[in-house]
């Protein structure tokens, strides 16, 4: 029976690549995907591509392809990845400029497009925002960026056209697997119902890459996970009946098992009778995973439904402005004397009118004080002095406590007054604090849309890097 | 006894929903789990940080649950004003949920 191998060079915009060069050089692989975008990365690469037209793409772009490219054509590894971001176009330039430089020649780069709709926004005013039930019209601020979620379309037709690496814009995160398993099986949404949500299971193991190999699962003495600082990044090894297993090469560091692939199937889904991507409504409710040798997890019985007939449109606008400050006190009384300074600077905002939307205290803290021998022994004494007020503590042990505030801000000169009030703590507060700190950030966010799947169409380029000669549209 | 001795679990986000899954060790605790942990307990659990409504899917294929909570992000990952905007850490204070043992059950 044909097997496909897949495997997942990177679970976010700044993963590791020591494992991905791992996986290239000894999983036997025929795709890797790398999987870089978050929900609001576009929003900052089109900031990017708005101070240089080159730019907008992935920032780790030139580190990565230095590492990946000459295993592209040594190990006959195909590469499909969304680091185009905003910009897949100059992203697949920039590759072709590497790789020529790197005399990595006899590529063939795909750049898949369509995703993009911010000129197309105006019509779709009326539409409802999926967050706040409004028309998008009505949004506080301008638009940033729209971005389509794609389907596997575009970079299965890339690799129809014999493309070695394929890079896009925003597509689903299992779009990426799911288009190589469409190619080598010929499977679609009609005929293969089954295959195809094995297809979005297998795309939704590998998008976080390490998650599914013994990342994000380590909690000593609970769930031991040998040799965590070299985890491995996983391989899938799918049959043409849609059955796969999850693995790693031998030698790398992690475990895959039962219990760390059913922790990566729930992540970040919501009904698993219906787990909406463009290419399928996938249903993880039935599915069945089972150990069949050392760090190898077999994984069947997903499904699927349909397709859907609208895809979802993620809208970036500049939404507000977070100023956060910092204090930090220690030892007894410390956290009535972090609630007297929080008290204070909630009625100095209010004194100086501070136009603040949102406001939030927090009380941090262990050892950043005191280290750990003097804090352990006020946290194994089991009693620190604590005057609370109503909320008294009687016997709690704290040997520190860090004052965080943080407070929302339609302008940036009024977000940087909480680090300037936590600042003035020092001479102006309850006695011991220390560590001052404070920062603005500027918020982009997030809303979604949905439009009819018509209306989005991936369009493919090509670039070829040959012997010597420079790259050719 | 808590929710950890014999359950882990993950959570994830997506705007302002979080999602923790509860998985057990041993399958045959599952049943525990289903009767215990329900979508009101964990909304009342967590009756502080979720401000919207708590949904229970479950994965009967792999013995496992899935817990949906709504507006429970602060506002969203991208705008909220919590150290942890994720809410990453929210699934390891599910586990400290106290259930009844097994004899008790």
């Amino acid at each position: 029976m044909k097997t496909v191998r897949i495997g997942s060079g990177a679970g976010y915009a700044g993963d590791r690549i020591e494992p991905a060069v791992e996986l290239m050089e000894k999983g036997a692989l025929d795709y890797i995907i790398f999987e870089c975008l978050a929900e609001r990365t576009i929003s900052i690469g089109q900031m990017d591509k708005a101070k240089d037209e080159s730019r907008g793409y992935n920032r780790l772009l030139d580190y990565r392809m230095r590492r990946i490219l000459p295993l592209v054509k040594k190990n006959g590894v195909k590469v499909i990845t969304n680091m185009g971001a905003a910009n897949p176009e100059s992203a697949a330039r920039r590759t072709a400029e590497l790789a020529r430089e790197l005399g990595v020649t006899g590529l063939k780069i795909a750049y898949v497009c369509g995703d993009d709709i911010y000129g197309q926004l105006g019509q779709y005013g009326d539409h409802p925002v999926l967050e706040s039930g409004r028309p998008l019209k009505e949004l506080k601020a301008a638009p940033l960026s729209a971005n389509a979620y794609m389907g596997a379309d575009g970079i299965l037709e890339a690799l129809k056209g014999q493309a070695d690496l394929v890079i896009t814009g925003r597509v689903s995160d299992p779009a990426l697997t799911i288009a190589p398993l469409q190619y080598e099986f010929g499977w679609n949404i009609e005929e293969n119902p089954e295959e195809m949500g094995q297809a979005v299971l297998a795309g939704h193991l590998l998008e976080c890459a390490g998650q599914v190999t013994g990342g994000y699962y380590a909690d000593p003495g609970f769930k031991e996970v040998p040799d965590l600082y070299k985890l491995g990044f996983p391989l899938v090894e799918v049959g043409e009946d849609g059955v796969f297993t999850v693995t790693k090469v031998e030698g790398s560091g992690g475990v895959v098992n039962v219990d760390t692939v059913k922790e990566q199937i729930i992540y970040e889904i919501h009904n698993p009778k219906a787990y909406l991507t463009p290419d399928a409504v996938a249903d993880f409710s039935q599915v069945r995973v089972e150990q069949a040798g050392k760090d190898r997890v077999l994984v069947q019985g997903a499904l699927s439904h349909g397709r859907p007939d609208t895809l979802k449109v993620s809208v970036g606008y500049r939404d507000c402005y977070i100023g956060t400050g910092e204090m930090s006190y220690g030892g007894s009384n410390a956290l009535a004397r972090a609630r007297l300074a929080a008290e204070v600077i909630e009625k100095r905002l209010e004194l100086i009118q501070a136009p603040v939307e949102e406001l939030r205290i927090d009380f941090i803290g262990y050892n950043s004080l005191y280290r750990s021998r003097l804090s352990d022994e006020i946290v194994n004494s089991g009693r620190t002095y604590v005057y609370g007020g109503e909320k008294e503590i009687p016997e709690a042990g704290i040997p520190e406590v860090r004052l965080r505030v943080s407070g929302r801000f339609a302008h940036r000169e009024n977000a940087g007054l909480i680090g300037n009030e936590v600042e003035a703590l020092y001479t102006n507060g309850p006695a011991g604090g220390g560590g001052a700190s404070g920062r603005v950030e500027e918020i982009v966010s997030i809303c979604s849309i949905f439009v009819p799947r018509e209306s989005i169409k991936a369009t493919v380029a090509y670039l070829e890097v040959q012997g010597g000669a420079g790259d050719e549209a | 006894m808590k929710l950890k001795e014999i359950a882990h679990a993950r959570t994830g986000d997506k705007g302002d929903i979080s999602n923790i899954s509860l998985i057990p060790y041993k399958e045959e605790d599952y049943e525990l789990l289903l009767h215990q942990v329900t979508a009101d307990r964990v909304k009342e659990y967590f009756s502080e940080i979720c401000h919207g409504e708590v949904a229970r899917y479950e994965l009967p294929g792999i013995k496992a649950m899935n817990f949906v909570l709504d507006h429970a992000l602060g506002g969203g990952v991208t705008r909220s004003l919590a150290l942890d905007r994720h809410g990453k850490t929210l699934g390891m204070a599910l586990l400290e949920m106290e259930i009844a043992d097994l004899d008790g059950f």
